[in-house]
């Protein structure tokens, strides 16, 4: 662990000296940085794995929601240590353009599952069963009636 | 171009004015903001696929489930492939802010080769699937998981592809103003493609294979 803070701390060092060639990239993260992102990233990777390789909760549902809740911090993590996101960075116009896409991906899924799983409520065999058997005889011998 | 690469040093000499700042900062942030967006509309699509699968991931039609198909160890693997070539191009990134061309270049081709690695384990997962009557004519599931999964396939061969142009510029002309500026681009798109794989395994591998 020695070896590598010598390692953050040469490379900060370094930054500062190379400062005035890339005063824009003060955003770019550094060695300490990195490593702290990537084992974060591990954790949060080994914990759904073992959570559904080691059939640790009974019920699915509980499963689901832990592992839909870790991943949505793993992607943050991956945002913040590798992405180099914030609300500074081009003068917050990537974050603006991210939040626009996270609200276009939550309308497009969310509206998705709802009007399908809608769609699928309603096309059950059980839901229909009273109408279907009868209107589709039905067809054939109006047609003969005259 | 011998304008960006002689700007810094007058700018050591000479006291920093505003008008050299906005001359220095617009181009490069304009192609990193230009290409977060791209990043952004091509999230877009990935949300489609997310949300066709989300739609279809149950619709068996008699063939087998997620259960059945998927091979969790494999996925691990791979996830952990990627996980390693994040990092990995991290350093890269890392010593290109040092200016050591070779080391860059050495990361670069680590992060290439387990990219490549990570291609390989996933066409073998699909010949095996396609090999078993199980291709994406079977179900509705199989269908929208191989457009998920093989899109995001087809970014990180692209990516690869993109990574060895970058090397061989990188070889040719050194650390220049628009080699960082390229692999500061490369760097989003293949930490994005890692972003985009998290939702893959959570949600198509893990969540597939609960009952």
């Amino acid at each position: 662990m020695s070896a590598h803070q010598d390692h953050s701390a040469h490379g900060a060092d370094h930054h500062d000296q190379d400062h005035h060639d890339d005063h824009m990239h003060a955003d770019h993260g550094t060695f300490k940085s990195y490593v702290i992102g990537f084992l974060l990233a591990v954790i949060l990777t080994v914990i759904p794995f073992w959570l559904v390789m080691g059939h640790v909760f009974s019920k699915s549902s509980t499963t689901g929601i832990v592992l839909l809740a870790l991943a949505a911090v793993q992607v943050v993590v991956h945002m913040i240590y590798f992405l180099h996101m914030n609300t500074k960075s081009e003068g917050g116009w990537s974050m603006l353009a991210l939040i626009f896409t996270g609200m276009m991906v939550f309308i497009m899924l969310s509206g998705s599952l709802w009007v399908m799983y809608h769609l699928n409520h309603n096309m059950m065999p059980g839901v229909m069963s009273e109408t279907v058997p009868e209107s589709i005889p039905a067809l054939p011998d109006s047609n003969k009636m005259p | 171009m011998s304008n960006t690469t002689t700007s810094p040093v007058g700018a050591l000499n000479a006291a920093p004015s505003s008008r050299y700042y906005v001359k220095e900062h617009h181009p490069e942030n304009g192609t990193l903001l230009g290409f977060w967006i791209y990043l952004m509309s091509d999230c877009l699509i990935f949300a489609c696929l997310f949300a066709t699968y989300a739609v279809l991931g149950r619709n068996y039609a008699g063939g087998p489930s997620g259960a059945q198909v998927f091979e969790l160890p494999v996925v691990a693997l791979n996830t952990s492939l990627l996980l390693l070539s994040s990092i990995t191009y991290g350093f890269a990134m890392l010593e290109m802010q040092k200016k050591q061309v070779r080391n860059t270049m050495l990361w670069l081709a680590v992060t290439g080769i387990l990219g490549a690695c990570f291609i390989g384990f996933e066409l073998s997962e699909f010949a095996h699937l396609i090999a078993e009557g199980n291709g994406p004519q079977r179900s509705g599931f199989l269908t929208s998981f191989f457009s998920l999964v093989g899109t995001h396939g087809l970014h990180v061969t692209f990516g690869i592809v993109w990574l060895i142009t970058l090397m061989f510029q990188l070889g040719k002309h050194g650390v220049t103003p628009e080699n960082k500026r390229r692999l500061m681009c490369l760097s989003m798109f293949w930490h994005f493609l890692d972003v985009v794989w998290i939702g893959v395994f959570t949600f198509v591998y893990l969540m597939g294979v609960l009952p």
